[in-house]
């Protein structure tokens, strides 16, 4: 065996050891831990794990650290790990009406059974630099509350006693399907998709993207009259049925955040007036990616509803081929690689236009001077 | 024990050629059915790759689904073995395939190539992966994949010939110079990706199979070895392809793809092949251009190309 060595190699080699000088930074500073990101920018590794599709909290930290911050940078890094693992199989669909809720709030109703709980938001604080962090000071425990971990009846459950939402499964319950919901990671997307593959793309789109999109129909571009039904964050227990004991097992815990919005009514001279339901859940604690996933999920499902598709956040191809991050990343960026060959030709043909465009110009002016 | 260490000892340790077995199993069952029909669009789960989207992860995994360890691989972007992607392809697969490397086109099984087809005529058993950005070669007249999928199926392609007369309309020429749409085997229209249209009759009966590999936009195609490939044109504006007034200033080649290379800032530049191992072949021959190195007349020709930079 003979190994070609060019230019080229030694060139990226050099450019790797740059990155990783740059990466650690002033070594008079400590390295950061993976532990340190875990638990004090837990958000950022939440926001690496929605994205990633893959519930790994030291790892998506590790990816953090790796990526030098870089969050979308992070979110493939984690990816391209996911896609080598095995699958064992799929756990039992998640009972969020279980949930240990850290934070549940509604906007349609003033007070519900178990009550609003504002938990760990970022609502009401005073967006002040706080001078004190910047040092160690210390932390008081956070107050326990009486009531914590009875679950909370779901704000769409109470609409649906009176049958003033659709049902979240449109047919008859015993006929739900039971089979695990597609995976667009395991199998080719085939457009138009069915909701359960859409909800998986919105979950790991990118939070900017669907924040964007989310925002558009608020502003007229397909819009779709939300209330934010209910919001939830807390920690719900991941199962798997294990054929050979003939019943579920408990794998753990994950965290998970999920909005139910509650949409304008759709019927029909059959059906009679109904409010409709816009879905998000994502890993971790994310209320704005939750919140644009449920507003474009809604979007989506205009077809389904006999509305017009108007506006891009009604559009399933637009929407779903431009929301994947690492896609769009590494397609908008792959224009930094060599393009000469193609240029070339583009080169070649402009001049050969440019010559017969001037050619045309002194014969057009060699007539005129000879008429004159 | 810190997370650090268990961290380290968790993570996997990878298969060959960097995809698990059901993977490629996948990826083969769509390449067979892409060579079943040739130029069809085989719609595949492609992987997140360890590297980006857009610079080469359908040719990655094409290559890993087909690479064996008596493989001998060649990697080429532009044309070139030492473009920055192209010798970070190739290291990849040293790295997880542990497989021979060649800049040699004779002597590669495989060759994966952005943008190029060897000058030299492949031969029977050659496997050409391409890297394809936008498979599909309606896209940019139709943005919908349900509306270009039934194009095909009912074999729909005015579109495209009306964009092609269209051009000469407004341009007095066909202004595709690129990813020159071709008909295979007589029945789909296909995107021969980026590649220059100098390079397309190259395609036509080749007796190398071709392969196209799509990762961003889950798609593989295939030309099998001696299919017809015509690329789309009008009687009275028959297809050209690209010419050059001058040879390869380094081996005088004539009749291949030039690259230009700016000299100075005050308009000076210079031809070179674009396929630097044909050009390196040519020299070590004792073809000379007009421009080659004074020492290259001595008659060595070590063909290390490093001259072309």
């Amino acid at each position: 065996m003979y190994v070609a060595v060019k230019g080229g190699e030694a060139a990226i080699a050099n450019a790797h050891k740059m990155l990783a000088d740059r990466r650690r930074g002033d070594r008079s500073v400590p390295s950061i831990t993976v532990e340190q990101i875990v638990e004090q920018l837990a958000l950022a590794v939440d926001r690496v794990m929605a994205e990633a599709s893959l519930y790994a909290p030291d790892l998506a930290a590790l990816a953090v650290k790796q990526a030098r911050g870089d969050m979308i940078e992070a979110i493939f890094l984690l990816r391209a790990y996911r896609t080598t693992l095995p699958r064992f199989g799929a756990s039992l669909p998640l009972e969020t009406g279980e949930m240990v809720a850290e934070r549940r709030v509604s906007a349609t109703y003033k007070d519900l059974p178990g009550g609003q709980v504002l938990g760990p938001t970022f609502d009401y604080t005073h967006r002040l630099l706080d001078p004190a962090l910047a040092g160690d000071q210390a932390v008081e425990p956070a107050p326990a509350r009486d009531s914590e971990g009875e679950p909370l009846t779901r704000v769409a459950d109470i609409l649906a006693q009176e049958d003033l939402i659709e049902r979240a499964y449109a047919g008859d319950p015993a006929e739900m399907p039971q089979e695990p919901s597609g995976d667009l990671t395991r199998e080719p997307m085939e457009f138009p998709m069915a909701r359960d593959l859409r909800l998986q793309a919105l979950a790991r789109g990118d939070e900017g993207f669907l924040l964007a999109l989310g925002y558009s129909t608020q502003r007229g571009y397909g819009r779709t009259h939300p209330f934010a039904g209910e919001i939830r964050i807390g920690e719900v227990e991941v199962e798997m049925d294990v054929p050979e004991l003939g019943f579920a097992v408990s794998l753990g815990r994950i965290r998970v955040t999920e909005c139910q919005m509650v949409n304008q009514f759709a019927g029909s001279a059959k059906l009679p007036p109904q409010f409709t339901r816009g879905y998000g859940l994502v890993f971790g604690q994310s209320e704005r990616k939750a919140m644009a996933m449920a507003l474009v999920d809604r979007s989506l499902r205009a077809g389904e509803l006999g509305e017009d598709r108007v506006a891009p956040a009604q559009d399933e191809e637009f929407v779903i081929s431009h929301a994947d991050n690492v896609q769009a990343t590494g397609f908008v960026e792959h224009l930094k690689l060599p393009h000469y060959v193609d240029f070339q030709a583009e080169l070649d043909l402009v001049r050969r236009m440019r010559a017969e465009f001037e050619a045309r110009q002194t014969r057009e002016s060699d007539t005129q001077e000879a008429a004159e | 024990m810190s997370a650090a260490t268990a961290l380290g000892e968790d993570l996997a340790t990878y298969n060959f050629a960097y995809l698990d077995e059901q993977t490629k199993r996948m990826i083969r069952r769509a390449i067979l059915k892409a060579i079943a029909i040739p130029g069809y669009q085989v719609p595949f789960a492609s992987r997140e790759m360890p590297m980006p989207y857009g610079w080469g992860t359908g040719g990655v995994q094409v290559t890993a689904s087909i690479i064996g360890p008596q493989d001998v691989l060649k990697v080429i972007d532009q044309g070139a073995d030492d473009t920055t992607n192209a010798v970070s392809i190739r290291a990849f697969f040293q790295k997880v395939a542990n497989v021979a490397v060649t800049t040699k086109t004779r002597e590669a099984t495989i060759i994966q190539t952005r943008h190029r087809i060897p000058e030299e005529k492949l031969q029977a058993g050659q496997v050409l992966v391409y890297q394809v950005p936008i498979p599909e070669p309606l896209r940019f007249l139709e943005p919908r994949e349900t509306e270009t999928r039934k194009m095909h199926a009912l074999e729909e392609y005015g579109l495209m010939h009306v964009k092609l007369y269209e051009d000469i309309a407004r341009h007095g020429h066909i202004a595709t110079t690129y990813a020159y749409p071709v008909l295979v085997a007589g029945r789909y229209v296909m995107d021969p990706s980026p590649t220059p249209k100098f390079d397309n009759p190259k395609m036509d009966m080749s007796d190398a199979l071709q392969l196209f590999g799509a990762g961003r936009e889950k798609r593989i195609y295939a030309i099998p070895p001696h299919t017809r490939v015509v690329s789309l044109d009008f009687e009275d504006h028959p297809f050209e392809i690209q010419s050059f007034d001058e040879p390869c200033a380094l081996c005088g080649a004539e009749g291949v793809y030039l690259d230009e290379v700016i000299l100075d800032d005050r308009g000076g530049r210079m031809f070179v092949c674009s396929d630097t191992d044909h050009c390196e072949d040519r020299r070590a021959a004792g073809h000379r251009g007009h421009l080659s190195p004074d020492e290259a007349y001595a008659g060595h020709g070590k063909g290390e190309g490093e001259a072309a930079r």
